[in-house]
């Protein structure tokens, strides 16, 4: 009996002596000694084609990495299948990716619709749902779906900086809102009335809505005209903040105008509204942009572009995608570093929940990605920029929209 | 060919639809969850696809906006089972009904127009559905933008399969049933007077068959296969939004129908594992163009199996058969 005791004793040393070398090495599916799986659904094609950019920009960048050997020692395959936009080719290409190519995670998926049609398989599965490409607010919700992270500046975020920097700057404010009516634009309207708190009653002094079917907004601006305000509020998209610009300057009026961040394209919104008539707008960034002379010494820069050259060949300089692809990619590589040889989904969540004052090269100076395991919007704050009549200059306001 | 002939040709395609039975039971077991569901989907492309064959093969009128009534049967089942609590599968029927009445509704206006003009007017709905789903006085039921998320039904009675296996075989219950009424449906007195009316409308309604209510009804009928499909599909996917329905999906349908042979029960089948399958296919052989490799597969389809992928088969079985 003693030596059966004595035998139990030693197989037990061995089992703990072992065990430690074990929990170094944990790996979830996916993940082996030289690489680490991962998967994502992009519109290459159909009506959002254009977001495709992003994906051939992570992978440009994980090539990169893996030129300069992985991390630690893993290769990042990136495995980006096409859904047309279509929420049901969404469903599908992801559980192929979950169920038939077993991927560690789900990395920067495209869309808000798309997503959605996702989310619960993905939570249900317990498979990371990582830093989503859409800035829609309910990305952030850990208690119903621990899986899912977003990453962009949340809608609600930017509509809190545009109203806490109107209460800085002009505290007995008349403002006018105009806002698209569907999720995206409510988003906004949520975020910014909620900073304005109380206050929002006194100082908002007219509302104005319009449909993606509408054909213009002129009656809408003509009337929020008319409530005599003057600070004027636009969470709109593309094709209707042209507009908006274009109608306040004709008909004369000269509030304070802030402008939606989805908004600000010289080239798609500004230029086709008029460059003068958009000078002095406010907007908020929180990506440094390409074009900005400002930058072109600027080290971090040089890298990008450098990274461009050699592995983004083809790429349009001009589209800030790639620099947003670049961004997200290495928030992911940060994660993938600071789960070590714990390769498993749990890790991989606690690390993505537990970004503490992480710096990008290619986000504006001071804009810091945080997390924790009660907050999933990794990017709280934006800087609040002015349209100078050529670009957008940065105003070293740093905002926070938590 | 006498009569002992064309009795052992019955028993030979009696055999054939056995064992093919017999593969689609037992297909579930030998393959993955993931794959399961690719199945059940083309299953459901499988139930639509008769409903438009009934339409245009057997009836000779065009659709191109079938998308708009596989939406409504998906909406249908969605808002019921979010709303109003309906277990999913009296959805099925319902959003059957449902997509009968507005296609008998659609049908009748419709009647007046022939050949490319009803193609025409059946588009204009399938480009107006996305949009129409996104109206801000329906929000309050389709969810906007933002869609409706299904919850995935569990087997009954304990049964131990997946969840995916089972939607599988619930599905797969549906189509037999679905494809059953379909060939008594040709096969008797309406199936003839649909193929008379396509072919020599003058002479059929001097026969005395009622060319409008055959049209219209017939328009009903592969709503009700379409609706009933998409509300299956909505089920397997587990959520709906206007997204999920845009205009190419009609034209799938279509695609569906004339590759596997119009007029033909089983070309349904092979219809079905086109729209499934070949897009997937084609983006495995190149993420750059995935649509060109679908386009040259659709070329190679037409040019090899004319007249649908139903007939070069029945052509090969005459030739071995001799």
């Amino acid at each position: 009996m003693k030596r059966f005791a004595s035998c139990i004793a030693a197989i037990a040393a061995a089992v703990l002596a072992v065990t430690p070398a074990l929990a170094q090495k944990k790996y979830g599916p996916g993940v082996t000694d030289t690489e680490i799986k991962i998967g994502q659904t992009m519109p290459y094609s159909g009506p959002a084609s254009a977001y495709g950019v992003i994906g051939k920009a992570e992978a440009a960048y994980f090539a990169m990495i893996n030129d300069q050997g992985g991390v630690n020692g893993r290769k990042i395959n990136l495995i980006s299948l096409d859904d047309g936009y279509s929420p049901p080719r969404t469903v599908e290409q992801t559980r192929k990716l979950v169920e038939q190519e077993e991927v560690l995670l789900i990395f920067q998926s495209l869309g808000t619709p798309t997503n959605t049609a996702t989310q619960k398989y993905l939570n249900a599965k317990k498979v990371p749902q990582l830093f989503l490409a859409t800035g829609a607010s309910k990305w952030g919700d850990p208690k119903n779906f621990p899986w899912t992270m977003g990453w962009n500046p949340t809608y609600q975020a930017e509509g809190r900086i545009y109203a806490q920097h109107i209460l800085e700057t002009k505290p007995d404010a008349k403002i006018a809102v105009i806002y698209q009516n569907d999720d995206f634009g409510k988003d906004y309207v949520v975020g910014f009335k909620g900073m304005l708190g109380e206050k929002a009653a006194k100082l908002i002094v007219a509302e104005q809505t319009y449909e993606v079917t509408d054909p213009t907004v002129d009656s809408q601006v003509v009337s929020l005209k008319a409530s005599g305000a003057d600070v004027l509020v636009t969470f709109a998209t593309p094709k209707f903040a042209a507009q908006v610009i274009r109608k306040v300057h004709d008909i004369g009026w000269r509030p304070v105008h802030y402008l939606t961040n989805v908004s600000i394209s010289v080239a798609a919104v500004l230029m086709p509204a008029g460059l003068e008539k958009a000078t002095g707008i406010l907007s908020a960034h929180y990506i440094k942009d390409a074009t900005d002379p400002q930058w072109k010494n600027d080290p971090a820069f040089k890298v990008w572009e450098e990274w461009m050259k050699k592995y983004h060949k083809g790429a349009d300089p001009l589209d800030g995608f790639n620099t947003y692809g670049y961004s997200t990619a290495q928030t992911l590589v940060h994660v993938l570093k600071a789960c070590g040889d714990d390769l498993s989904r749990e890790n991989v969540m606690r690390q993505a929940a537990n970004l503490k004052g992480l710096e990008l090269p290619m986000l504006l100076p001071g804009i810091k990605l945080n997390t924790s395991p009660t907050d999933f919007n990794p990017i709280g704050e934006m800087m609040l920029t002015r349209f100078d009549g050529k670009r957008w200059v940065v105003t070293d306001k740093l905002l926070s929209g938590r | 060919m006498d009569q002992h002939a064309t009795t052992r040709g019955q028993g030979l395609r009696m055999a054939a639809v056995i064992a093919a039975m017999a593969v689609l039971v037992a297909l579930p077991f030998f393959i993955s969850d993931y794959r399961t569901f690719q199945f059940t989907q083309a299953i459901v492309y499988a139930i639509v696809l008769v409903g438009l064959n009934l339409l245009t093969g057997y009836n000779g009128q065009i659709s191109l906006g079938h998308g708009a009534f596989y939406a409504v049967g998906a909406y249908t089942a969605a808002i019921l089972m979010e709303h109003f609590g309906v277990p999913y599968w009296a959805t099925v029927p319902a959003a059957g009904l449902v997509c009968f009445g507005f296609g008998f509704l659609f049908g009748l206006p419709a009647l007046r127009l022939h050949g490319h003009y009803l193609a025409l007017a059946t588009f204009a709905l399938a480009v107006a559905t996305p949009q129409v789903l996104k109206v801000r006085h329906l929000e309050a039921w389709t969810g906007g933008v933002q869609g409706i998320v299904i919850i995935k039904p569990d087997p009954p009675f304990g049964l131990p399969l997946s969840q995916d296996r089972w939607l599988y075989f619930f599905t797969l219950a549906v189509a037999m049933l679905l494809f059953l009424a379909a060939w008594n449906l040709v096969r008797g007195r309406a199936g003839r007077a649909m193929v008379a009316l396509r072919d020599h409308p003058i002479a059929a309604e001097a026969m005395g068959v009622n060319g409008a209510m055959v049209k219209s009804t017939v328009f009903g009928i592969s709503a009700l296969y379409t609706g009933i499909g998409g509300a299956l599909g909505a089920i397997a996917v587990q959520f709906v939004a206007p997204d999920s329905f845009g205009t190419f999906l009609s034209i799938s349908f279509v695609v569906g129908i004339v590759v596997g042979g119009l007029a033909t029960l089983s070309g349904a089948i092979w219809g079905a594992l086109f729209i499934q399958f070949v897009p997937n296919v084609a983006d495995q052989i190149s993420k750059a163009a995935p649509w060109a490799i679908y386009g040259a597969v659709l070329l190679v389809f037409i040019y090899v199996a004319p007249g649908g992928v139903a007939y070069l088969l029945s052509r090969v079985w005459g030739k071995l058969r001799r």
